[in-house]
């Protein structure tokens, strides 16, 4: 079954060209088969390669051909099966499948659809490039491929102005980090001669702690990882690609793309780990993040935006559970959050769909009522991603507490600070969704319906993943023995991650679901009689996002839009500009005076010849020329 | 005879074939005079030629002969069309030429 690991990357890949040649030709319901049934038998491969891996516990590199062959640096075409990458594939191709058959039905009404499900294959093809690659260059190759995507589908209603921005910002952003990730590649060839895992990671064995190279190319490859993955300081474009539709949504902020940079920093963890200074950036960046993005998605008023800032608040997480070196724990957290983060996107959708297209909050309220299986699932991902006991979101957000407890107390109090918010604003927005009386228009109260199966079916399926998932990580108090860990243990192992006493662990787990619970009740209070009265003060700033992107605009984008305009008027206009004319310039002024020369007088030619002769004579003779 | 008398005779003429090409203005004084410069250099070629017993310059001489007949047909043709276009061989009026 390993051996037949390019089946799964190939499926979506003639999914895509299928659907994306023939896309003016394809009918529409046709599109959506081809599209859905290429993910559906990527995933089946996948379920057969996870449990091969699983059974056998080893790590198997699939060689295809080389890629790059000069001289004595040689990057092969392969894949590597192993623990982490088989995981991927299955979070990857079955949420995405669940996606693609949500999207046949929310798509149906739009005219590009077979173009729609011709991206979204490319999309899940990427990104299982990206996770299959057996070394960084491969691994790059799915990672420009996600950005390219990203950029297509953010930017899918392409008639409207401000989506295209946002796709353009999202690439950009993208780019920005992408540099950091191929600086880093090429510090890696440099010093190591190799990029394929096996090789580089064999060499970092038994090497000394705190080198400044491993640190340089552990903060290169953090750089590319904050673009792709939305942390500080390159998380604005992730908010902002709620332009696409919203299954996009669901699969950037769950199965695809944003998970690449936990990926590609579990995947380095022995690099990592001989980088301390690394790792406490990546944990301080991520709990920044966290905690920052959470304060603004408490004060949004529109509904993807909310669930937008939950999944950069969430990201932020799994780099603090990377930066304490409990790598299992982020990849867990991956995990959990793939299912409750994509069941809320769907259930968002829906819930838009059946508003005709109205997000915002403040306009709805008590749809419950009206569909049930959205708002039972809805509240089932709320509930996981506060961590309610019992739901996946509690034992992989429970973990990452732990381990940030362990490694320092401080960023305890501080991540269990933002589960607090999660908590808030998970809650007020369902409050505000799903119960109260209903304060949109007449019309749109009397157009409310459940959605049709295709869309309620893979709600259900993500709502009961977002239920059992968590149980193959139980905590040490309730079972010694963690599935997942032992499962990734041949991949990543956790990295000086220190085991805590029993009483202290359930100490931290009743602290948490405390305060979670208080903090349900007190989004319950606040929003049982909602008034939207123009938020002031520190509220007008957590609305305003912090105000991050008006401050981008100013320290970055127009000095920067300043220097180009002075470029163009000085350097291009009259430097390059003019040196061009100048030439044109000088000749046609030339040549206005040479004309004077041609008098027509025949007789005047003549003499001149002689004269000239005359010279050139002269010349030979005496000089010897 | 000393070569001397060959080369002031040769010089003569092509002097006075410049000054003819230069003072003149009708175009066939002019042609004529462009003749005798070439005839000036034929007459030093075969003069050399004698005097070193070298006949290659005399195959020179010949095929200098045959050019400036070559060329006579042509010069004079254009004359001949001058003429009938302008009625008249002057090379000051031909300045309508430019533009």
């Amino acid at each position: 079954m390993t051996n037949l690991v390019y089946l799964v990357p190939l499926f979506p890949l003639i999914g895509f060209l299928i659907n994306g040649i023939g896309w003016r030709r394809i009918p529409k319901t046709a599109g959506g088969v081809i599209g859905s049934l290429a993910i559906l038998a990527s995933f089946a491969v996948s379920l057969g390669i996870f449990f091969e891996v699983k059974n056998a516990g080893t790590a198997t590199t699939v060689h295809l051909f080389d890629f790059i062959r000069s001289g004595k640096l040689i990057i092969p075409f392969a894949f590597q099966v192993d623990a982490l990458s088989s995981l991927f594939l299955l979070i990857i191709t079955g949420i995405g499948f669940l996606i693609h058959v949500y999207s046949t039905s929310y798509m149906h009404e739009d005219e590009g659809m077979v173009k729609y499900f011709a991206y979204l294959n490319l999309f899940v093809f990427s990104m299982l490039l990206l996770v299959l690659g057996a070394n960084y260059l491969i691994m790059f190759i799915g990672w420009e491929g996600v950005g390219l995507c990203s950029y297509l589908l953010i930017g899918f209603w392409f008639k409207n102005r401000d989506y295209t921005n946002a796709a353009k910002k999202a690439f950009v952003m993208n780019r920005i980090g992408d540099l950091g990730f191929l600086v880093g590649m090429l510090m890696v060839l440099f010093h190591f001669g190799t990029l394929t895992y096996a090789d580089f990671f064999g060499q970092l064995q038994g090497a000394s702690s705190g080198d400044s190279i491993y640190t340089w190319i552990a903060i290169c490859f953090f750089i590319g990882a904050t673009g792709k993955s939305a942390q500080i300081p390159l998380y604005t474009w992730l908010p902002d690609a709620m332009a696409g539709p919203t299954p996009v949504s669901a699969l950037i902020h769950a199965a695809t793309m944003v998970t690449a940079g936990i990926y590609m920093i579990a995947r380095s963890s022995a690099l990592y780990n001989l980088a301390p200074f690394a790792l406490n950036l990546v944990a301080y960046i991520g709990l920044a993040t966290a905690l920052l993005a959470a304060t603004i998605a408490m004060r949004q008023y529109d509904i993807k935006k909310v669930l937008a800032y939950s999944t950069v608040s969430q990201l932020g997480f799994m780099f603090l559970a990377l930066g304490v070196g409990a790598y299992t724990t982020a990849v867990f957290h991956v995990m959990t959050h793939a299912f409750f983060k994509a069941l809320l996107f769907l259930g968002s959708g829906s819930v838009i769909h059946a508003m005709g297209g109205e997000q915002d909050i403040r306009k709805m309220g008590g749809l419950g009522k009206h569909m049930r299986i959205t708002q039972i699932t809805f509240l089932i991902g709320c509930l996981a991603i506060a961590g309610i006991p019992g739901f996946s979101g509690f034992f992989s957000k429970d973990e990452i507490l732990a381990s940030a407890f362990a490694h320092n107390p401080v960023l305890f109090y501080l991540a269990l600070a933002g589960a607090m918010m999660t908590a808030f604003y998970m809650f007020r927005l369902y409050f505000l969704t799903f119960t109260g009386p209903f304060r949109g228009t007449h019309d749109q109260e009397h157009h409310l319906h459940e959605s049709p199966a295709a869309i309620t079916i893979p709600l259900i399926v993500l709502a009961i993943l977002s239920v059992v998932g968590g149980y193959v990580g139980l905590p040490p108090v309730i079972s010694e023995h963690h599935t997942f860990n032992t499962y990734l243990a041949p991949v990543v192992s956790n990295f000086n991650v220190h085991h805590l006493e029993h009483a202290t662990e359930w100490m931290l787990m009743g602290v948490s679901t405390t305060l979670v619970i208080v903090m349900i009740i007190v989004a319950y209070s606040v929003t049982k009689r909602p008034n939207f009265i123009p938020n002031t003060g520190f509220a007008a700033v957590l609305e305003n996002k912090w105000y991050v992107d008006e401050l981008y605009d100013i320290i970055i984008v127009r000095p920067l839009n300043g220097v180009s305009n002075a470029f163009n008027r000085f350097v291009e206009k009259a430097g390059i500009d003019g040196m061009v004319n100048g030439v044109g310039k000088t000749v046609r002024w030339g040549s206005d005076r040479m004309r004077m020369l041609q008098t027509g007088q025949v007789g005047f030619y003549i003499f001149v010849m002689v004269i000239g002769i005359t010279v050139l004579f002269a010349l030979s003779f005496f000089w010897n020329l | 005879m000393p070569i001397q008398y060959y080369l002031f005779l040769s010089m003569a003429l092509f002097c006075i074939g410049i000054m003819g090409t230069l003072m003149r203005r009708n175009a066939i004084i002019i042609f004529m005079c462009i003749e005798m410069m070439l005839n000036a250099v034929n007459l030093l070629l075969v003069a050399f030629s004698k005097m070193y017993g070298d006949s290659s310059a005399q195959i020179f001489v010949f095929f200098n002969m045959v050019v400036a007949a070559a060329e006579v047909a042509v010069g004079l043709a254009i004359i001949v069309m001058m003429y009938r276009k302008v009625h008249s061989v002057d090379i000051n009026i031909l300045n309508r030429l430019k533009h």
